[in-house]
């Protein structure tokens, strides 16, 4: 089964433009690779073959009519389940969204839309975004392709698995603390997460709104840099969207790095560094030295603040985002017990009727408690708890103002030099299960990304080396806000310089 | 053992705009349940808000006309509660942890027993509505409840006083004052009934010198009168409480207007921690003081103003120029109709205030309708034909009716009906000559000192005429006529 793991997303299309191949032709395949890996590995939680062969005979109708197509014509793309399509049941890895079916697409759907891609299906993630595994859907567990007792990484590791098992050709993730880089360095595939409000958020499921960024997903970093260029972009539906106008990402991919200066801040190599993870990231960086590229050290020195500050400012965010699943309007609702003639019918009384009243918030209760997996109830907890009185200026207010000294920390750095690097992650991929009875071992795994979102920088992760087990080790490059183009060049000239 | 009343009042006003504060949709009142929403003001998942630049257009210029400072940048704050009528289970308002509402200070005056008193404001802020929950409504099963958010993401611009009120009586002249400038700059139409204005109270007592006492809020006050209905209430349920040397505990209490009694909607032990924190989907407004002088500039023209130039201009007393400036239509009504008649203020205010007022009442038309039978240049045709002697003024009255059930126009009318009045002496004299002859006993009477059978004659020429003839000339001629005799 074709896989057309070996061309780039834009040759692909031009295939298609010039009739070499249809895009249904293209559909087909890829939804025979799903329908053979897809058990094993389960990336997608929803896929539609109708829809997907509707979509691909359209493109190829236009085509052959001689009418234009976009830049991604019959390009197929695998959708992270928190972004919501039209007609196509999104449920954010949750329980609470099981069968809701958006009546909109969100705005990186539409531009996809334009561009002519073909939507494959929605991918399996941690419940709301809240996850570095994966093993938080409610969708059952995914699983790393390349070992399959191994996870993913997340929030977004379907996409990474559609990926890495080429069940796709490109994808979009979407990162808050981590969720597209992470994935992408424990799945050996590239992810960026744009500057926050390059790409626009309407129509992506919120988890932490001041944070939260969709991003492009590939094989590699030329169709990374490709997709970017069809998402990015002001938004008029979203005002935290950039009015700053979008570079030509493709255009400079191949200048090479010569006199780059590249920083390497002092407090990420340190201890909770795997061993081999570091000798992966230091190999990277002479690597980039050889390239031409004037490597310094620097320093970051709020960094030990970062997973602190995170966890209080994204779960205060998070608890008020997800407010608004409560069974009345949407989604799932919780069963009333009491009253099982009604059985997805509440009379919710009046307010000044007590007995109404409680009612009512056994009603809130059971949605909540059924719908919500354990880690988003966590998350919930802690945000209210963060905000609530009394406890507001020691915790929320001072985070928001830590998290001012960790951008300035950045701003400082990018002072002296071009772009930082780092690793990804501290170690390979893990074990499934190996960090579920600890949460806060989980959430230390994200100390080389959320100080990234903290600050609403650009940062990418590409593959730099194997672990002695075989798993894929990400090296990271981070750039100052908007300078994704630099990034992405940079990428590309270590990509081409490393055989993995 | 006499207390002082403080009472502070908190306003909410559904803003004229177009569009919703946060999306596209039309806040057009009623319609069918949920067909004036979107994924945005539903708060599916995935959306986010894009501020009505109107909006906050209203709000600053209600601040302007209120003398508030506006902030030169203000931010938006989530308030969290869960209410099904509140689909994101936030509502986006304003809040100091985000930093200043978009107007600060200001005051509005109001009249008291020896002259004037400013009541200071603290805040005018945007926030968004809530839906409409539907319990226990006819049409509907009563074992379900319903919610229709048509009304989600509707502008409410509230407004806070201080606790500067003393007495219901002024609480109800405060609301009425600020009503009133609502409407003169045009943001809000000010209507109880509807909704669109809503008020809630705070009230505590205290002996004169104390700090102030334990607040309570009382909501549900649908009217003026119910207001001031539920604040009397509640001032006596405190001085009882203090009085029988107990405690007042601090709570929200609902207004009922049949049983005339407030009583505890949830206590406050259970107050709500809205856990207020800035939104992060709504970056700050900027407000330049361009796009403040801008708004100033095209401010209309306030109650307080006008009325003052009623009386000057048109030399109207100040009881009749407060009562025509009470509410905006009707002072632009007045202004209209006397473009078109010249230098007779004083009868357009008579015509207007009774005789309008009556046909208004007789016809059970509201305002509106009545102005659109009666447009002002109607009523001033009608009032420049009785100066001209075409109609008397009694005729005047009757046709004034007609035009109120059927929107025709004075001049339409006396085409129609033949009304116009005869003023020609000649055919007057004719038809005085007749009366005086077929009432010979009368006319001896009348000469022999019985003045008042003058109206008699009168009522005999009127009959005769039916009622068309120029009663000032009918009753010079019979007077002149029954001289001679």
């Amino acid at each position: 089964m074709e896989s057309y793991s070996e061309i780039k997303a834009h040759e692909l299309a031009g295939q298609i433009k010039s009739g070499e191949i249809t895009a249904e032709e293209v559909a087909k395949n890829m939804l025979d690779r799903i329908e053979e890996k897809n058990s094993t590995i389960n990336a997608y939680i929803t896929v539609q073959p109708e829809l997907v062969i509707e979509e691909a005979r359209a493109v190829d109708k236009k085509i052959n009519n001689g009418l234009p197509t976009g830049e991604l014509a019959g390009v197929p793309v695998a959708i992270k389940d928190a972004i919501c399509t039209k007609n196509l049941e999104t449920t954010c890895g949750s329980k609470i969204l099981e069968g809701f079916i958006p009546p909109y697409d969100a705005s990186v759907i539409t531009r996809l839309r334009e561009a002519d891609a073909v939507i494959l299906g929605k991918t399996n993630m941690d419940q709301f975004g809240m996850g570095s595994s994966n093993e938080n859907s409610a969708f059952d567990i995914c699983r790393n392709p390349l070992d399959i007792t191994r996870v993913t990484g997340g929030s977004s590791g379907g996409s990474a698995a559609a990926l890495s098992s080429k069940m796709a050709m490109l994808a979009l993730g979407e990162d808050t603390g981590g969720s597209i880089r992470q994935p992408a360095s424990f799945c050996g595939i590239v992810g960026l997460k744009p500057t926050y409000g390059r790409v626009s958020r309407y129509g992506v499921i919120a988890y932490g709104s001041s944070l939260d960024q969709v991003g492009p997903m590939a094989g590699n970093v030329e169709d990374c840099a490709h997709l970017l260029s069809v998402i990015a972009g002001h938004d008029p539906l979203d005002t935290t969207s950039s009015l700053k106008k979008v570079s030509d990402y493709q255009l400079s991919l191949r200048r090479g790095i010569k006199g780059v200066r590249i920083g390497v801040p002092e407090e990420y190599l340190t201890t909770g560094l795997d061993v081999v993870v570091k000798d992966s990231i230091v190999r990277g960086i002479e690597r980039l030295e050889t390239l031409g590229a004037d490597i310094t050290s620097v320093r970051l020195p709020h960094t030990e603040y970062a997973i602190a500050t995170y966890y209080i400012l994204v779960t205060a965010e998070a608890s008020s985002n997800l407010a608004r699943y409560d069974g009345v309007k949407y989604g799932a609702r919780g069963k009333d017990y009491s009253n099982p003639k009604n059985e997805n019918m509440l009379r919710i009384a009046s307010k000044e009727e007590k007995l109404g009243y409680d009612r009512l918030n056994d009603m809130y209760k059971l949605t909540r408690s059924e719908g919500f997996g354990t880690e988003v109830k966590r998350r919930i907890m802690l945000g209210t708890y963060v905000l609530s009185a009394g406890y507001y200026e020691a915790y929320y207010d001072k985070a928001q103002r830590v998290r001012t000294l960790i951008k300035e920390d950045f701003d400082k750095a990018f002072e002296q030099v071009d772009l930082l690097v780092a690793p990804t992650t501290p170690t390979p991929a893990f074990e499934i299960g190996e960090k579920t009875d600890d949460p806060l071992k989980m959430y230390l795994s994200d100390v080389y990304t959320v100080p990234i979102n903290l600050a609403g920088l650009p940062a990418i992760s590409i593959p730099s080396g194997l672990s002695p087990e075989g798993m894929p080790i990400g090296l990271q490059i981070i750039g100052p806000h908007f300078g994704e183009e630099l990034i992405l060049q940079t990428a590309y000239a270590f990509e081409e310089a490393t055989q993995i | 053992m006499s207390y002082e009343t403080v009472i502070g009042l908190e306003v909410h006003a559904q803003l004229l705009t177009n569009s919703k504060i946060f999306c596209g949709c039309s806040v057009a009142f009623g319609g069918d349940p949920n067909s004036r929403v979107c994924p945005v003001c539903l708060g599916l998942p995935g959306v986010l808000p894009v501020l009505n630049k109107r909006a906050v257009e209203y709000t600053i210029r209600m601040a302007l006309a209120v003398n508030g400072t506006v902030a030169e940048s203000s931010a938006f704050a989530r308030k969290n509660y869960f209410y099904p009528d509140l689909p994101k289970g936030y509502q986006i308002s304003q809040y100091d942890r985000a930093g200043e509402p978009i107007s600060m200070g200001g005051n509005v005056d109001i009249e008291v027993e020896n002259g004037f008193r400013s009541v200071r404001l603290n805040r005018i802020h945007l926030e968004e509505e809530a839906g409409k929950s539907i319990h226990n409504e006819p049409g509907y099963d009563p074992n379900l409840s319903y919610i229709d958010y048509n009304r989600t993401g509707v502008p409410l611009m509230e407004i806070v006083s201080e606790p500067d009120i003393r007495t219901p009586a002024e609480a109800s002249a405060y609301l009425s004052h600020l009503r009133q400038i609502l409407q003169y700059v045009e943001v809000c139409d000010g209507n109880m009934e509807e909704g669109s204005l809503r008020c809630d109270a705070n009230v505590s007592i205290r002996k004169p010198g104390d700090p102030l006492g334990q607040l309570v809020e009382i909501k549900n006050m649908n009217s003026m009168r119910s207001m001031e209905r539920a604040l009397e209430f509640e001032i006596q349920r405190q001085i009882e409480i203090l009085d029988s040397g107990q405690v007042v505990t601090r709570q929200t209490r609902l207004w009922n207007d049949d049983e005339r009694e407030t009583f505890p909607m949830r206590s406050k032990e259970e107050a709500s921690d809205y856990r207020y924190f800035p939104d992060p989907d709504l970056v700050k407004v900027e407000i330049s003081r361009e796009w403040v002088d801008a708004i100033r500039e095209k401010l209309p023209e306030l109650p307080s103003v006008r009325t003052q130039r009623f009386i000057n201009d048109y030399r109207l007393p100040q009881e009749i120029a407060q009562q025509l400036t009470s509410n905006k239509k009707q002072a632009d009504y007045f202004e209209m109709c006397n473009r078109h008649v010249e230098d007779d203020a004083r009868n357009v205010c008579h015509w207007m205030l009774s005789e309008l007022l009556r046909v208004q009442n007789e016809n059970r038309i509201d305002q509106e309708v009545l102005e659109n039978r009666i447009p002002p240049q109607s009523l001033a045709q009608l009032l420049v034909n009785i100066k001209k002697g075409v109609i008397s003024g009694k005729m005047g009255k009757e046709i004034l009716d007609l035009m109120g059930e059927s929107g025709k126009s004075c001049d339409e009318i006396i085409k129609e009906q033949n009304l116009s009045q005869i003023s020609d002496t000649n055919e007057l004299e004719e038809i005085v000559k007749g009366i005086i002859n077929k009432y010979p006993e009368d006319v001896i009477d009348y000469k022999a000192g019985k003045t008042k059978l003058l109206g008699f004659f009168m009522g005999q020429v009127m009959r005769l005429t039916q009622g068309k003839a120029n009663p000032k000339m009918v009753n010079e001629l019979l007077r002149k006529k029954l001289e001679e005799e």
